[in-house]
C-alpha cells in the first residue's frame, strides 16, 4: 500500500525481525548441503544431529539449564501449546484418587496462543482457569497469584514480557511464591500428595532483553521463538525442567526425547542457536541503544501531539516497546496513513483485525474501549536509528492532525447526547 | 486484507468533509465501544439534498465510505438518496475488503438517519 518511493521504516520488531546475516550465513549449509534428517544413523543424519545438539547447548547455556531439557519447537505457539497442555494431558493420564479437575492460573493479557489453550482446555472439561487482571499499568501483582491459588492449582502461566505494551512481569517473584507451594505445615499431610504447581513463562519478548536464567527465574517451563530474536520463523524452543510431569500432544517419531514427534526442522533449529548466541553476545549494548531512542520517541511523542498518552508502565518495561493512545483517532486508520507513508506500527484497534473487539490486552489494563481502538504500538530494534524517529514524529504529527479533522468532535458529542 | 485504490484516495482527500452550521437533518450511527462514529449532516432545499458533510471516527474505509456516501447523495433528491445501498457504496468504491462491509453499512445508516431526522423536523414545523 505504501508509495514505492518512501524510504520505508519498520517499528514493528515485537511482530517479526529481519534474520541476523549471520544467522542465514549459518543455515544456509543446512538446506542443501547438509540436508540429512537428524534422526538418520548414517553419515548425513549425524552431521545434521551434531547441529541440532549444538543449538541445543547453546540454548542451554543461555538458559542455564542442561540440554536434555530443551525442546525444539516450530514457535511459541506451539511451545505454549505444549507446555499447557502437555501438563494437564500429563495429569489425566494420572488422576489422583478424588478425581478433581486441575486449577490452572493465567493472565487475561496473555498472548492469544497461551489465552486460547486455556479457554479450549476450559471448553473440553479438562481444566479450570483463573485468568488474573494486571493493574492499569499492565503488571501483575504476585500477590494476586498466591490468592489465586486453589488445592486444585497445578499450574500457572504468567508472560515474561507482554507483547503488546512491553510491560514486564515479576516472574522471579512470583517463582518464589510458587517454590514455596504446597504449604506443608498447616495442610495435614494432604500436600504430600501433591506436586509442586508448576510454573510457566512465556518468554518469547523477553529473550532480547531479560535475564532468561531459568534457576534464577525459578520456572519450570519457558517458551521462546525464533523470529523474534533475527532468528528465522517457525522455529522455537520450550524449557521443560528435568522432572516435570509432562506428556507429548503430537504423536509420531521419537524425536525431541519422544516429546515433540516429526523431522526436526534443522536449518531452522541451527538458525535459532545462532540467534540466541548473537543475543548473548550483544544484548547489553543494544539495549542502551535501543531503550535511549524509545525514550526519545516517547518523549517527543507525548511533547509534540495533544491528547496522547502512554499506555503501560514506563519503569517496567521492555526497552524496545511504546505503546500509545491518541484521543479522536482511530488505531486502523492511523495505521494505513502511516503505511502510505512507509512506515509499519501495530494498532489494538478492532478495526484492524476483522474482529469486534478491541485489544484484550488494554481492556485487561482496565482502559475504555474507544482508548484500546485509538492505539497505537512502536517496537524498536538493533536496526533503528534516531532519523527514523524525527522521521516519524513528523509524519505522525500531520496524521493525527489529519484524522482529527476528519472525526472532529463526534465523540465528545456522542457522550454529551447520552 | 487490501484497499482499492478509490478508498486510499478518499481516505486521503475526503469529501465533504466537515460540519453545516445550520444543518436540516443529522444522522449518527455507530458506536464508540465498536471503534467508530458517523456523523452526517445535510441542508435540504426543495426536497433535494443541497449540502452535506461529514465527520468520522473510524478506520480507513469509515472514512473512505462517508467521504463516497456524501459524494454519491449530494444534489438528490431526498427519495433518490434514500435509495442509495450500502452496495452502492461499496461498488463506488471499486470494492471493500469483506470484513470491512459493516462500515458501508454505516454510511448508509448515518445517512438515512439524517433524511429521517429532517423529516420528522419538518413534520413538526408543519
Ligand atoms: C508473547 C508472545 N507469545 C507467543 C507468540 C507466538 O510466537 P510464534 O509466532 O513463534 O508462534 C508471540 C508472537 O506473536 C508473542 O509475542
Ligand atoms: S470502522 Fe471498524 S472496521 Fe471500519
Amino acid at each position: 500500500m505504501y508509495n514505492k518511493k518512501t524510504k520505508r521504516i519498520y517499528f514493528d520488531y515485537a511482530a517479526t525481525t529481519p534474520v541476523d546475516k549471520t544467522v542465514i550465513d549459518a543455515m544456509l549449509p543446512y538446506f542443501s548441503q547438509k540436508f540429512g534428517n537428524a534422526m538418520s544413523i548414517h553419515f548425513f543424519g549425524k552431521e545434521a544431529e551434531e547441529a541440532v545438539d549444538k543449538a541445543r547447548e547453546t540454548l542451554a547455556d543461555f538458559l542455564h539449564c542442561k540440554s536434555d531439557e530443551i525442546i525444539f519447537t516450530s514457535g511459541a505457539t506451539e511451545s505454549n501449546n505444549l507446555a499447557i497442555k502437555g501438563v494437564v494431558k500429563s495429569y489425566w493420564a494420572n488422576p489422583p484418587a478424588g478425581g478433581w479437575k486441575p486449577h490452572i492460573i493465567t493472565t487475561a493479557f496473555e498472548h492469544h496462543c497461551v489465552l486460547e489453550t486455556c479457554q479450549s482446555l476450559e471448553k473440553d472439561g479438562l481444566a479450570e482457569v483463573t485468568y488474573i487482571k494486571p493493574d492499569r499499568e499492565g503488571i501483575i501483582n504476585p500477590l494476586d497469584i498466591k490468592k489465586a491459588i486453589r488445592k486444585n492449582t497445578i499450574l500457572v502461566s504468567i508472560m515474561y514480557v507482554n507483547n503488546e505494551i512491553g510491560t514486564l512481569q515479576p516472574i522471579e517473584e512470583i517463582g518464589k511464591i510458587l517454590k514455596s507451594y504446597p504449604v506443608k505445615s498447616d495442610d495435614h499431610g494432604a500436600s504430600k500428595l501433591k506436586a509442586k504447581i508448576l510454573f510457566h513463562t512465556d518468554a518469547t519478548q523477553a529473550v532480547n532483553y531479560f535475564d532468561c536464567d531459568v534457576e534464577k527465574l525459578d520456572v519450570d517451563l519457558l517458551s521462546l521463538s525464533g523470529h523474534k530474536i533475527y532468528g528465522p520463523k517457525g522455529a522455537g524452543a520450550l524449557y521443560i525442567k528435568k522432572g516435570t510431569p509432562i506428556r507429548r500432544i503430537t504423536d509420531g517419531g521419537d524425536q525431541e526425547f519422544s516429546l515433540r514427534a516429526g523431522t526436526q526442522n534443522v536449518p531452522g533449529i541451527v538458525g535459532l542457536g545462532k540467534a540466541i548466541e548473537l543475543v548473548a553476545q550483544n544484548a547489553k549494548r543494544e539495549t542502551k541503544k535501543i531503550e535511549k531512542l524509545r525514550n526519545y520517541l516517547i518523549k517527543k511523542v507525548l511533547q509534540e501531539i495533544p491528547n496522547s498518552k502512554l499506555n503501560g508502565s514506563l519503569k517496567f518495561r521492555t526497552p524496545a516497546n511504546a505503546n500509545f493512545t491518541f484521543k479522536d483517532v482511530e488505531g486502523e486508520s492511523l495505521l494505513i496513513a502511516l503505511d502510505m507513508e512507509g512506515i509499519a506500527c501495530s494498532t489494538g484497534s478492532a478495526c484492524s483485525t476483522g474482529s469486534l473487539e478491541p485489544s484484550h490486552v488494554l481492556l485487561a489494563l482496565g482502559m475504555k474501549a474507544e482508548e484500546a481502538h485509538g492505539s497505537l504500538r512502536i517496537t524498536l530494534g538493533k536496526d533503528t536509528a534516531k532519523q527514523e524517529i524525527d522521521i516519524f514524529i513528523t509524519k505522525l504529527k500531520n496524521i493525527i492532525k489529519h484524522l482529527r479533522k476528519i472525526s472532529g468532535k463526534v465523540l465528545e458529542e456522542y457522550y454529551g447526547l447520552k | 486484507m487490501k484497499y482499492s485504490k478509490k478508498v486510499i484516495e478518499h481516505f486521503t482527500r475526503p469529501r465533504n468533509q466537515g460540519r453545516l452550521s445550520s444543518p436540516s437533518g443529522v444522522g449518527i450511527a455507530g458506536n464508540p465501544i465498536c471503534g467508530d462514529l458517523m456523523k452526517i449532516y445535510i441542508k435540504v432545499k426543495k426536497d433535494r439534498i443541497e449540502d452535506i458533510k461529514f465527520e468520522t471516527l473510524g478506520c480507513a474505509s469509515a472514512i473512505a465510505t462517508s467521504s463516497m456516501i456524501t459524494q454519491l447523495a449530494k444534489g438528490k433528491t431526498l427519495s433518490e438518496a434514500e435509495k442509495i445501498t450500502r452496495n452502492d457504496v461499496a461498488d463506488a468504491l471499486e470494492g471493500l475488503p469483506m470484513i470491512k462491509m459493516h462500515c458501508s453499512n454505516l454510511a448508509d445508516e448515518a445517512l438515512h438517519k439524517a433524511i429521517e431526522n429532517y423529516k420528522s423536523k419538518n413534520k413538526k414545523a408543519q
